[in-house]
């Protein structure tokens, strides 16, 4: 029996090639293409007057200079709504140029193509726009007071407003012994892979056909979007995800202006045109994420039990609403984390303001949530006086209580419905993994020597795994290579290791057997995409039901070559055998050869399954009825809701007590995201995913002004974590499989960067005493806290 | 229309290849690599010389290829993460590695870190040899990676540094 | 975020560039190791006509001892310059100021003189500079002249060389007696522009007292400033001087002004508390050496 492959921590086969300068990213495709740049608005709110390109026409190597009165029908109208819902009733979605009016600094308005990056840059810098400028709205405040508004007719710029409730919190919360009332706010961040997006299309005139390139996390759903808008047939459109330079949730959303327009100038100039966005197109025209303002209400009896929790809050949605309010939602959904909330209640405003758009990063509302669920668990143990981690046992749901219905809809549509997890015990670990009991000994000795630390801790349950779907194509060929095929796409993930692990697994072939595709059309055709922690689960699970099917059919095709029964085989690496009968074999490439009865051989192997090769029972088909030629198989993975993992984050902090500097000290991170199908990159995800938290809480924010110009659009200003603002992590796994699956599997990709605000205020507060009620901190900030605390004494 | 550009005949060794192209002054020493020649393993994140992602060894100094213009290090010798391999194309020390530390995940700036350690290892052969935790932190400092929470690449940098003890020991055999 | 067009120039050596530079006047940029000017470059935050690539004047990549102190040519890197031994031992306070300029890989190819030239009121060396009355000496095809810090810098990212003219190296002076130095200083991220840096020069009597002490000022104002603390601490014993006086003697003169990391309150009590440090750490430096 070969050594298992399934949940070990094998090293990535997508490496090499990435390690030797030979990964292929968008930018990397097309150097004979031409180059497309935009022309993008300086001002936050603005009526287009007149644009003048009369300048540009003289660059020399300019091809075409294109506005949105030169986009054709569907081309230039509003991007689709991606997801609409009944609350949804302002949806608000952007021109791919703009028409009449910009929203916000970095709306694209006109695009240029040209011979190369360089001289379509010399064209837009001669490209004048007129404007007549509009008052901008930035920030929550100023959209929550809706003296100005975004869109003329969004009264209150008020986008969407949801209101969800199990049970009568406001009474239960009146009638407890103890209330308590928090404001909570958390600033924006941004996803900023280190890529940037990317289109680059190739039209075949003489084909009919048009293949794009783009740096996504949704390639399916690109292609309908693009097939929709330009008029084409869905099967003259291929759309292939390259090497893609992480994603984060920002390349989710589609289609982005570019992926319209890039194809759109291919096809009209007859050439291929490319475009790689810079950094600093990234900061403006892509999406940003986490600005919710927060109000919690919260009754809770003596032992600090919820009786009821009544949340209000804001989120900055920014100029347009094309992906919805999916993080919103998340957001008053998850926010329960692993308690139980007593009565609920959750209203939320999803609000317009002059900024860029909002969409998905990484936590995708749970960050807020956790912040400020966690905040609230902090604050019943201070008003009680009792240990912050007592209070959270308290109300946490038990294992027993699993599955457990909190009576409300999820973002996927579905009922709300943990359906296992084992909180107490992911607890228990983590306090002995950080050393919660003994920690006031450390502190004391920290005390002694002048320096001041705390700890904190941080608890959230994280819905993975979403549908609709995900497939799988798995496929033997005769020379024994197994090629698989998933439509979701790969970001850096170790998808071609981790599937291939499942695959090599489920078949009972060698790993280095199984070659993975992912995100490309040409390959697979169905899929939603990579977002929400769900491409292991879905797509996991769909390569696992595929091989299932290819593995009964080489059976049955063995049993008859080696006069077996199929039940009595199995296959070892590559090879099927009579189980406990050494000599009965046939390699799976011979059984590939079988399974596809040919007239024609093409080499010597294929002989063998030409008309004259062998005798064969004359009286039936050479294909059974029903059956088909080949060794592969295509299945699907449709769950019936999402399924729940949970983690528990503790970290301790050290703050200069004179120059209010925080550094942490120690990170320590339990987790329970199911089976794990390779540990060490899982443990991957969760380290990126904290090194993210970090960034959120103590580093990155989008800084606008008042006239809506973002102050940091660089990575000089917007300040993402180096290695050395990054702590080392101590990770320790608890594994409790989803029943809803057959791998049980959870999904692993978000879960580090959701309670980052969370422990890390936690320890904050811990170390210095001092209430702290939005994230992210900075030392400057903590000093103005010290300094208004020491006022008040 | 506007004159044409002034082109410039640029010379460099890359990877121990000579190589030329005849481009404008203007023409970013990172776009020189991946378009005129087409080495595209050197990848560009911000072209403002914060992240790292561009970095390549300019006569044995590791330096940010967005920052500088190619006509301007005509005449250097120019290592990119292509010439990082051992002579027979199998991974060098550091990519071999940063796999073996699963010390990448989307990869796009791992080119830049693969480029900075192994001038941080070459550059001062007795300063570097079997760099601390807090040592090979710090040379992996001025490089941004948004996958990895750098912890396993600040492994890949030490266990980088055995791979080339080990290299050493044998070659000295 | 490409550069405009710009004509280039590459002079071979120091006469040409001198010439090159007097016949471009105002329409001439020196491009040196382009660590601050590429960059801006890039976003099209500049865009001059011509550049004057310097980098092949190999006679300026020098770093070079002299009886009155170090001096640095205009194309020696920071690299070079922080890597010197001999200019360790004679003048400790450029390699602990500069191990805080960005990250190596910048170090490597930006050039000392440059950032004086550039005189961002963030760089460090434009505070070691001042802190131990420095000078530049410019020079145009027709003459030299040398200019003194306190003279040099101007403004925010504006400095005495005019068009035309070429900082062909700076000069770091000995500090004299007996003298100790540090730098300290608080940037968000490591190797971040400073919210405030200090550095500090401590020099001791014979009996190891205070006899003068002085800190230069980066991320405070315009340009780096420079202030005589000796009146706080002097005839103080070096291991028991009342440095916070110091730095609130510092801290009160200085009116720095907010940005996106930094309040102008906190600045100012950064200058006071890294004053102290700096000026401690200068102290038991010069009682060392």
């Amino acid at each position: 029996m070969s050594t298992r492959i399934f949940g070990e921590p094998i090293p990535r086969r997508e490496d090499p090639r990435l390690l030797s300068g030979q990964g292929r990213y968008l930018d990397d495709l097309g150097h004979g293409a031409l180059a497309a740049a935009f022309v993008r608005s300086p001002h936050a709110h603005a009526r287009i007057v007149d644009i003048d390109v009369s300048d540009a026409l003289e660059v020399e190597g300019l091809v075409a200079i294109y506005t949105h009165e030169d986009l054709p029908g569907q081309v230039g109208h509003p991007l689709p709504l991606l997801i609409p819902h009944p609350t949804l009733t302002q949806a608000r979605t952007p021109y791919p140029l703009a028409k009449d009016e910009v929203n916000h600094v970095g709306e694209a308005i006109v695009m240029v193509v040209a011979t190369d990056r360089y001289l379509a840059e010399d064209a837009c810098q001669r490209i004048r726009v007129d404007y007549d400028f509009l008052p901008p709205v930035v920030g929550i405040e100023q959209s929550r007071a809706a003296d100005l508004l975004v869109h003329d007719d969004v009264p209150d710029n008020v986008s969407a407003h949801m209101l969800q409730e199990v049970g009568d919190a406001p009474a239960a919360i009146d009638a407890a012994p103890h209330r308590l009332h928090l404001d909570l706010d958390i600033e924006r961040s941004a996803s900023m892979p280190m890529e940037g997006k990317g289109v680059y299309a190739r039209w075949d005139a003489d084909d009919r056909s048009l293949r794009v390139y783009t740096s996504t996390q949704a390639s399916t759903s690109v292609r309908a979007a693009i097939a929709a808008r330009l008029g084409l047939p869905l099967d003259r459109v291929e759309v292939v995800a390259p090497d893609v330079g992480g994603g984060f949730g920002v390349k989710i959303m589609h289609p982005w202006p570019e992926e319209v327009l890039v194809p759109w100038a291919s096809i009209t100039l007859g050439r291929e045109v490319t475009w790689a966005e810079d950094r600093r197109e990234h900061f403006v025209s892509s999406a940003h994420e986490r600005a919710q303002q927060h109000q919690v209400d919260v009754g809770f009896d003596d032992d600090g039990r919820l009786l009821g929790l009544d949340v209000t809050f804001w989120h900055d949605n920014g100029a347009y609403t094309p992906y919805g309010i999916i993080v919103p939602i998340v957001t008053s959904t998850q926010l329960l984390g692993p308690y139980k909330p007593g009565a609920y209640r959750v209203e939320f405003f999803s609000l317009y303001t002059n900024t860029v758009l909002v969409t998905p990063y990484r936590g995708a509302g749970r960050p807020q949530g956790c912040f400020v669920m966690e905040r609230t668990m902090d604050a019943i143990a201070a008003y009680l006086g009792l240990d912050r981690t007592t209070v959270r046992e308290r109300n946490f749901i038990q294992p027993e209580e699993m599955p457990y219905d909190h009576g409300l809809v999820f973002q996927d549509g579905r009922p709300l419905v943990y359906d296992s997890g084992d909180y107490p015990a992911t607890l228990e670990k983590l306090k002995k993994l950080v050393g919660w009991d003994e920690f006031e000994v450390f502190r004391e000795q920290a005390r002694a020597d002048g320096r001041r630390v705390g700890i904190g801790i941080g608890c959230y349950v994280e819905g993975t795994g979403p549908g609709p779907y995900e497939g799988g194509f798995v496929k033997v060929e005769t020379d024994g290579t197994v090629i698989v095929a998933t439509g979701l796409t790969s970001q850096g993930q170790g998808h071609q290791t981790a599937f291939a692990q499942v695959v090599a697994e489920e078949l009972g072939v060698p790993v280095d057997k199984v070659v993975v595709t992912t995100g490309d059309t040409r390959r697979f055709k169905y899929a939603v995409g990579t977002f929400a922690s769900r491409a292991a689960v879905m797509s996991g699970n769909a390569v696992a039901l595929a091989t299932r099917k290819v593995r009964e059919k080489a059976l049955r095709i063995a049993g008859d070559a080696l006069e077996a029964d199929p039940a009595d085989l199995e296959i070892v690496d590559g090879v099927v055998q009579v189980k406990g009968t050494p000599g009965a074999t046939i390699p799976l490439s011979t059984v590939a050869v079988l399974s596809n009865p040919l007239r024609y051989a093409f080499d010597e192997e294929t002989k063998r399954a030409t008309q004259f090769a062998a005798p064969a029972d004359v009286d039936k088909p050479p294909i059974e009825e029903g059956g088909e030629p080949g060794l592969e198989a295509t299945a699907y993975y449709s769950p019936p809701r999402s399924t729940f993992a949970n983690g528990m984050h503790a970290a301790i902090v050290e703050t200069d007590p004179e120059t209010a500097e925080i550094k942490i000290l120690r990170y320590c991170v339990v987790h329970d995201c199911g089976t794990l199908i390779n540990p060490r990159i899982v443990e991957g995800q969760i380290h990126g995913g904290v090194a993210q938290g970090v960034g959120g809480a103590l580093y990155e924010r989008m800084v606008y002004d008042e006239s809506g110009q973002l102050l940091n659009a660089s990575y000089m200003d917007f300040l993402m974590p180096y290695a050395t603002e990054v702590p080392n992590i101590e990770i320790d796994h608890l594994e409790t499989p989803s029943p809803l699956n057959p791998l049980g599997l959870k999904g692993a990709g978000e879960a580090g960067v959701i309670p980052g605000s969370a422990v890390l205020s936690s320890a904050i507060e811990d170390a210095e005493g001092i209430r702290i009620t939005r994230m992210p901190i900075s030392p400057s900030e903590l000093y103005h806290l010290r300094q208004k605390e020491s006022t008040t004494r | 229309m506007t004159a044409a550009e002034q082109r410039h005949e640029v010379r460099l060794t890359v990877n121990g290849v000579p190589r030329r192209a005849v481009v404008p002054a203007r023409r970013l020493l990172s776009d020189f690599l991946r378009h005129d020649l087409r080495l595209t393993g050197t990848h560009v994140g911000c072209e403002h010389g914060v992240c790292g992602a561009c970095t390549v060894l300019v006569d044995g100094r590791a330096m940010r290829s967005c920052l500088q213009f190619a006509v301007s290090v005509d005449g250097a010798e120019v290592t990119t993460v292509e010439g990082c391999l051992r002579p027979d194309g199998s991974l060098g020390p550091v990519q071999q590695a940063f796999q073996d530390c699963h010390g990448l995940q989307c990869g796009f700036c791992t080119p830049g870190f693969v480029t900075t350690i192994t001038a941080y290892l070459d550059d001062r052969p007795d300063d570097h040899p079997d760099p601390n935790a807090e040592e090979a932190r710090e040379a992996i400092a001025g490089n941004l990676c948004r996958c990895t929470g750098y912890q396993n690449i600040v492994a890949a940098v030490q266990r980088a540094a055995e791979i080339r003890r080990a290299d050493r020991a044998e070659a000295s055999q | 975020m490409k550069p405009a067009p710009f004509a280039y120039h590459r002079p071979d050596s120091v006469d040409e560039a001198l010439q090159v530079l007097a016949e471009l006047g105002a329409d001439g940029k020196v491009l040196a190791g382009g660590q601050s000017l590429v960059p801006l470059l890039n976003m099209r935050l500049a865009a001059p006509t011509a550049l004057v690539d310097i980098n092949r004047l190999d006679q300026l990549a020098y770093v070079r001892i002299e009886e009155s102190g170090v001096r640095v040519g205009a194309t020696a890197r920071h690299a070079d310059v922080e890597r010197d031994e001999a200019t360790y031992d004679a003048l400790p306070l450029l390699r602990q100021a500069l191990t805080h300029v960005a990250h190596p890989t910048i170090r490597n190819r930006g050039t000392t003189v440059g950032s004086l030239v550039h005189a961002d009121p963030s760089g460090e060396m434009t505070a070691v500079l001042a802190l131990l009355g420095g000078s530049v000496e410019i020079r145009t095809a027709a003459a030299t002249r040398t200019v003194a810090a306190a003279d040099f810098f101007l403004g925010p990212l504006e400095s005495a060389v005019g068009a035309g003219e070429l900082a062909a190296s700076a000069h770091f002076p000995l500090p004299e007696g007996n003298a100790g130095t540090a730098w300290v200083e608080v940037a968000r991220r490591h190797g971040d522009y400073a919210i405030c840096g200090v550095g500090a020069l401590v020099t001791l009597d014979d009996d190891l007292r205070v006899a003068a002490a002085r800190a230069a000022y980066i991320s405070v104002d315009a340009t780096p400033v420079v202030r005589d603390l000796t009146d706080a601490v002097a005839g103080q014993p070096h291991d028991a001087a009342d440095w916070a006086a110091a730095g609130a003697l510092a801290a009160g003169e200085l009116d720095p002004e907010a940005d996106i990391h930094a309040t102008a309150a906190y600045r100012r009590h950064l200058a006071a508390v890294l004053t102290a440090r700096a000026q401690r750490a200068a102290a038991t430096h010069a009682e060392q050496r």
